[in-house]
């Protein structure tokens, strides 16, 4: 026989002015099972929790129902309050009655007459509760950080330093990121790679810390602590092991015009290839799409010429299996394409570029050296026209609704920076708003306006064309004295917008993450948990999130390391014990319910059944990874024979609590 | 049948899962936002725990509406949960209309935990729908009528 205790929270007046609660403890204690029933003026002050332990205690309480404010806000200080005097704190039941009752009815009489039907609901379905053990599961003490560039180098030196063994998983050949292609950084002015680099370093030669480099994460099983992940290291044709990165194959390799991405296709790589001199792993890769000897078997050059033996031209794809307890994202962003941008005529002429080509064109290590010049001609240029916001702030469905933040501060330091190296070059500035909003920002972009002279104008370009001589027309409206503009322009350079990566969004359905329209990846709350993912154990580390720069990029990065490194250090975390769980004799292993588990959590087995005549037969039944079921419930109506229930919310409660309602 | 009855007072069981809609909900309670008195809600963890059973037992046992709701599409806290429900909401619709129950008695919305003014104007709507189609009577069990 259930003995079940009830208590009515008045919660001062949030409750006791629209519900009168003596009434409602009054008409709840006839409810069958109940042997108690009380109200307080704040049942979850610790006087109130006193009250309900005392009862517990004295009426040997087999379930407990509080009818007071939200579950989401007081469920566990009761159900603690339980377990502290020995009542497994699963048969403790909340009745809504401050939220969904007396914060939004006038009228005191149909309020209590509510406020019982739902108290009578949970007296209903305490009396079907079952004691629930949560169990634990193990946290596995390992982190996987998705992306290695800055953000990426930056979260796994932290949790390194932690002690934490930590993977990156970088798909290009290197790590380093947007970051490593940049010349200089505001507000600084200082150089992106004089500061990027020994951070690379560091990540390469730490202890705890292993690069994967030219990999991608192909499969995410698990949960939080024990995710198991497959990472593909794709063929690089190359022994990473062998290769000392002497580049001798990469100077005898005949094939030469293969466009390098690294300086963003402004000039050539061989088809074996080294990024950039200071790329870690320095480890070279041959590019299948052009290598000869892997199109047609005619060539073998770098093999002859690599002393060490590491080329391989019949390595394949391979795939390592590994758990981890955290995983951490940084998979970055990229500018947008600008096929669509006709206006601008960037597919059109060679000196129209995007502003990340202009870093390459303007760094040491770049496709010139370092000496700023015009793409079609190799001249010096005498008139650079800047053009803000392309495809920013944009309201149609070419470009992207937000801002893309970084753009302002680049394309200032861009202008002082040809204006320091080349003053007899003139800089034209085209913008919407100028916005920088950051430490020393503002000053930075005004000494570009008055120390270095750049034209800043207000107002948008309308139309660059290219013309015979060489030069480019750019038509554009001064917004503030409302004339048209036509400047005669040796480049133009288009600040494209900036998106998530593409691998985010496949990456997110692989992880059970939540993105934004924009395909940015969302985190837990705004405000107060802006680096985790709402996915327990998911933590999200720079631009993948929101557009950034690089100290906000650092500051998010070291935060999310943080976050990761307090989930590493536990051994263990609670599961929740509100799991689906089959009857094995109701099962007829039809499979239905593998198919709509969304966490792969349900397996079959051949079990052994003692049949009504004394004879075994072997049946084919479901059964239940506690520690991966999420406790959704889809399986429970997938089962057409009724044999998997949830528990804590099982088809009989909820029958119970339907029935106490409609009664 | 339409009854233009203004006191019949319908009940109305509400299913809410617990990420989106429960929160939802709550957040009208915070901001006293006002809905009728016959809405009950149950809480379950995902929209697709509701059992189209429950739904069918409800109106067994004299709800005169049901109304789910769940995560919008795409912010399902258990990724696909919605997606199976609404595919078995639509199931059972087929199902009312062969057992001539009203169409409109049964419901699914999606509210998530920041739209509880669209929670509460859901609620009044439904209310008023329901009651301008007035009792619950073809599935209704006769042994559980109150007297």
């Amino acid at each position: 026989m259930q003995r079940i205790g009830v208590f009515v929270c008045h919660c001062g007046t949030n409750i006791a002015a629209t519900v009168d609660v003596k009434a409602v403890a009054e008409a709840l204690s006839h409810e069958p099972g109940v042997v108690i029933s009380q109200d307080y003026q704040y049942m979850c002050s610790e006087s109130g929790q006193n009250l309900v332990k005392d009862a517990i205690k004295e009426h040997k309480l087999t379930g407990v129902v509080v009818c007071s404010c939200s579950p989401r806000m007081h469920e566990n200080t009761f159900r603690k309050a339980a377990a502290s005097v020995g009542l497994n704190p699963y048969l403790v039941e909340i009745a809504n009655i401050r939220e969904q009752c007396s914060w939004i009815h006038k009228d005191i009489a149909t309020a209590t007459d509510k406020a019982v039907i739902l108290g009578k609901a949970a007296v209903a379905k305490v009396h079907l509760n079952a004691p629930l053990t949560a169990g634990e599961s193990p946290v596995a003490k390992r982190a996987l950080v998705i992306g290695g560039g800055i953000a990426g180098i930056q979260t796994a030196l932290d949790i390194a330093e932690a002690g934490f063994d930590v993977d990156i998983v970088e798909k290009k050949s290197t790590i380093g990121g947007k970051m490593a292609q940049i010349d200089k950084t505001f507000p600084t002015l200082d150089c992106a790679a004089c500061i990027l680099t020994p951070k690379m370093v560091e990540a390469s030669q730490n202890e705890h810390i292993t690069i994967h480099s030219f990999s991608e994460v192909s499969e995410v099983k698990g949960f939080v602590g024990n995710f198991t992940v497959t990472i593909k290291k794709k063929a690089r044709y190359v022994d990473e092991v062998k290769c000392t990165g002497c580049g001798a194959c990469v100077e005898k390799c005949p094939m030469k015009k293969v466009p390098n991405e690294f300086n963003e296709g402004l000039d050539n790589r061989h088809a074996v290839y080294i990024p950039f001199a200071q790329a870690v792993p320095k480890v070279a890769t041959i590019d299948p799409n052009y290598c000869m000897m892997l199109k047609n078997g005619k060539c073998g050059i770098c093999s002859k010429v690599c002393t060490a033996g590491a080329i391989d031209y019949k390595q394949q794809d391979r795939f390592i299996e590994q758990k981890y307890g955290a995983i951490i994202v940084a998979t970055g962003f990229n500018p947008i394409n600008l096929d669509k941008y006709d206006e601008f005529a960037y597919n059109q002429c060679p000196d129209v570029v995007t502003s990340l080509e202009l870093e390459r064109l303007m760094n040491a290590a770049g496709p010139n050296g370092g000496t700023l010049l015009r793409p079609s001609d190799k001249t010096h240029p005498h008139t650079i026209v800047f053009v803000q916001c392309v495809g920013s702030r944009c309201d149609d469905e070419k470009g992207k609704p937000y801002c893309s933040k970084i753009c302002c501060m680049y394309t200032a330091k861009h202008a002082m920076l040809i204006r320091e190296k080349y003053p007899d070059t003139e800089v034209y500035v085209f913008y919407i708003d100028v916005r920088t909003p950051g430490k020393n920002f503002d000053e930075f972009y005004r000494r570009a306006v008055e120390q270095y002279n750049v034209h800043y104008i207000k107002g948008m370009v309308g139309k660059v064309t290219p013309k015979s001589d060489g030069k480019i027309d750019v038509q554009a409206s001064d917004l503030l004295s409302n004339e048209q503009l036509h400047i005669n322009a040796d480049m133009v350079v288009l600040a494209a917008a900036i998106e998530p990566d593409k691998t985010a969004r496949p990456l997110a359905t692989m992880l059970t993450t939540q993105m934004d329209t924009n395909d940015f990846f969302t985190e837990a709350h705004p405000k107060l948990r802006p680096v985790e993912s709402a996915t327990a154990g998911i933590f999200l580390s720079g631009a993948c999130q929101g557009p950034k720069d690089i100290p906000e990029t650092v500051a998010q990065a070291s935060a999310a390391a943080a976050k990761a490194i307090g989930l590493l250090v536990k051994n263990s975390i609670t599961c929740n014990p509100c799991v689906a769980h089959s009857d094995e004799l109701l099962c007829n292993g039809c499979s239905s319910c593998e198919k709509v588990c969304p966490y792969g959590a349900i397996t079959y087995q051949d079990k052994e059944f003692r049949m009504p005549d004394r004879t075994t037969a072997i049946r084919r039944v479901a059964s239940v990874n506690p520690a991966v079921c999420q406790g959704c419930g889809a399986c429970t109506v997938a089962c057409p024979s009724g044999a998997m229930d949830l528990n804590g919310f099982s088809n009989s409660q909820i029958m119970a609590e339907v029935d106490a309602i409609c009664k | 049948m339409q009854v233009n009855d203004n006191n019949f007072q319908p009940v109305i069981v509400a299913f809410c899962c617990n990420w989106c809609s429960y929160a939802g909900a709550d957040l009208s309670g915070t901001n006293r936002l006002n809905y009728p008195t016959n809405v009950k809600i149950i809480r379950v963890p995902c929209s697709c725990r509701v059992n189209p059973m429950f739904i069918l037992r409800a109106f067994q046992k004299g709800a005169d509406g049901v109304i789910i709701c769940g995560c919008h599409p795409g912010d399902c806290h258990y990724t696909s949960g919605n997606y199976y429900t609404r595919r078995r909401i639509t199931l059972l619709y087929s199902m009312l209309d062969f057992l001539g129950i009203e169409r409109n008695r049964t419901r699914l919305e999606w509210v998530s935990a920041a739209e509880g003014a669209k929670f509460a104007a859901t609620m009044q709507q439904f209310t008023e729908d329901v009651r301008k189609l007035g009792p619950n009577r073809r599935l209704e069990d006769l042994r559980c009528r109150k007297q």
